[in-house]
């Protein structure tokens, strides 16, 4: 099921190129057409968003490909809603700039909205209305839906076709927000928090149809807290925290950052960690995340584990949870924020 | 687009249990207890009729082109649905437009109902139907106006309990069931100003009294609308 099409501009060059020329040149025009459009789908520069006191975004700047996934990983509250939001041109910028596929979000909305999905964080649909309705309805706004049948299929919401909204369970809602953020073959859509609350197979069905969304060209724009999602599906990532980007790059790029490796485990609260450091090479970092759990990052290997765990013996402290990892994003997170990123 | 909508918004509305009681079991009501027993001196059973039917049609517009919209749109801006049709190519105006429509077609239904019911209880309207026509059109258009004004700033809860209450407190004293010269001779002038007064009295004298369609009625209603609409552009939040 092809989910993306060109734009109505480049399907009128690419009808009257076809009708003048020999194939041939047709398929050279396409390529260039599809080179010469902006190769960034999103440019967000130093964005300043205020609600009365609280400054929401704090010159933020973002970049995102066409074509790729990326996902904007961050605490709650730290400006990924309002940023997402800012994109999809429901809100106006106190300062910066935003440029969606090359125009503003809101000065250009109505340009704009035919070539762009969204997908809310909650709610957005009549509690009266059926699924295969809404569904529909919104198809027949746009003007080459994707096959509704097809696509209520694909997501999993045959059976509750024509359930009220209201009585669909959560990730059914999820599920049926995503349907309409897509059924518009749009050529670039965001999702906020597109797999919170739902359950491990739904989970698995939104990344794999997010995954198809990227075979055909469709550019994503995810917002999460879960850095398993960020890991497994982004191509890049923008780290987010009090309305600014402390990190961007491709996962792998993002935790190969600095040190290898870690080691974590747990022990009771408040070890003289700094005695630990202090056998430990240097450049190796210990810290106590939270009471009990402690993280060590750095050069790791065999030596160091063995180091760690001699060291505890010698404090009579067993090390429990003891766990040999590659840095996660989480960590990521902590070195570069000093704090957790589930609050 | 339109089409698509507006037959959305329709089924909304028409699906909605608890708008039925005001939209179509209270006119009824008024119409057929008020016209059986004597309760407000109005005369021989076929004088009850006369003055009940035009402000139970008034009534008609009230509940479906006020209430029914200003709960439904408050609900609607409650649950983020107006937000996500924002962000489908669904132009504002073309979702007003489908609104109205929509409202439109269920006064249809109900003035088919409730004109079924006044026949069958000995009603014998004058006047033209043009005129009738016009009067329901500013109507809907002023109360309209105000519902989405309504909607569109308070709190849906809110909205749910002034919209009720304005119900309520224009069925007293919107010439409906009540005759205006039963109040006050200086509140009398305040009440017709209001748009269900207007409607009523409008609709009135030409079914009842078979004149003219009277410009100031349709004026009056005509600027309610006018007000109301540009002050809804001004402050209407969508979320």
């Amino acid at each position: 099921m092809c989910l993306r099409r060109f734009s109505q501009h480049q399907c009128d060059v690419i009808r009257r190129t076809w009708q003048t020329h020999p194939p041939l040149q047709v398929r050279i025009l396409a390529l260039r057409t599809l080179a010469g459009m902006s190769a960034t789908a999103v440019e967000v520069v130093d964005l300043v968003k205020r609600y009365g006191d609280k400054t929401a975004v704090d010159g933020l700047c973002l970049t995102v490909e066409r074509g790729s996934i990326t996902a904007v990983l961050g605490p709650n509250g730290a400006g990924k809603t309002t940023t997402l939001e800012t994109c999809e041109g429901y809100r106006r910028p106190d300062a910066g700039s935003v440029r969606v596929l090359g125009l503003d979000p809101w000065a250009d909305s109505a340009a704009l909205r035919p070539r762009v999905g969204v997908m809310l964080q909650s709610g957005g649909v009549y509690p009266g209305v059926r699924a295969i309705e809404v569904l529909r309805h919104v198809a027949s706004l746009h003007a080459h839906p994707v096959p509704v049948d097809a696509l209520v299929e694909r997501l999993g919401l045959g059976a509750s076709g024509r359930t009220p909204y209201r009585r669909l369970s959560g990730g059914q809602q999820q599920r049926l927000s995503l349907a309409m953020a897509v059924v518009g073959r749009p050529e670039i859509v965001f999702l906020d928090e597109p797999t919170a609350g739902l359950d491990p197979q739904a989970r698995r069905a939104t990344w794999e149809l997010v995954g198809d969304l990227k075979t055909d060209g469709v550019t994503v724009v995810l917002t999460t807290h879960y850095m398993d999602e960020a890991e497994k599906l982004a191509d890049s990532v923008a780290v987010v925290d009090h309305g600014r980007v402390i990190a961007v790059g491709s996962p792998r790029e993002l935790t190969a950052r600095g040190a290898s490796g870690t080691i974590r485990f747990t022990a009771t609260a408040g070890l003289d960690i700094g005695s630990l450091a202090a056998e430990l090479p240097a450049g190796t970092q210990v810290r106590e995340t939270i009471p009990g759990h402690y993280l060590v990052t750095g050069g790791v290997d065999p030596r160091l584990l063995a180091s760690v765990t001699a060291w505890c013996a010698d404090r009579q402290v067993m090390p429990e949870d003891l766990a040999v990892d590659r840095r996660t994003l989480e960590d990521v997170f902590i070195e570069l924020t000093g704090h957790e990123l589930r609050t | 687009m339109v089409r698509s909508q507006t037959g959305l918004e329709l089924r909304m509305i028409l699906r909605n249990g608890e708008q039925l009681l005001l939209t179509v079991v209270i006119p009824v009501l008024v119409l057929t207890v008020f016209s059986g027993i004597e309760v407000m001196n109005l005369g021989t059973r076929h004088e009850r009729i006369d003055f009940l039917a035009p402000g139970v049609l008034a009534l008609a517009v009230l509940s479906t082109a006020f209430t029914g919209l200003a709960i439904g749109t408050g609900f609607e801006r409650r649950y983020g649905a107006l937000k996500r049709l924002g962000a489908t190519p669904l132009p504002r105006w073309a979702l007003l437009v489908s609104k109205a429509l929509a409202v439109l077609m269920v006064e249809v239904l109900q003035t088919a109902l409730i004109c079924a019911v006044a026949f069958a209880l000995g009603w014998g309207p004058h006047g033209s139907f043009v005129a009738v026509a016009v009067l329901m059109l500013a109507g809907t258009a002023a109360f309209s106006a105000l519902g989405l004004l309504m909607a569109g700033t308070l709190r849906a809860e809110a909205t749910l309990a002034a919209a009720n209450l304005c119900y309520l407190l224009f069925l007293v004293s919107g010439g409906i069931a009540v005759p205006l010269d039963r109040f006050p001779d200086g509140a009398r002038p305040v009440l017709e100003a209001l748009p269900a007064g207007a409607l009523s009295e409008g609709l009135r004298e030409v079914l009842r009294g078979g004149s003219a369609l009277s410009l100031t009625h349709v004026a009056v209603l005509v600027a309610w609308a006018a007000v109301a609409g540009v002050l809804t552009a001004y402050t209407f939040r969508w979320e």
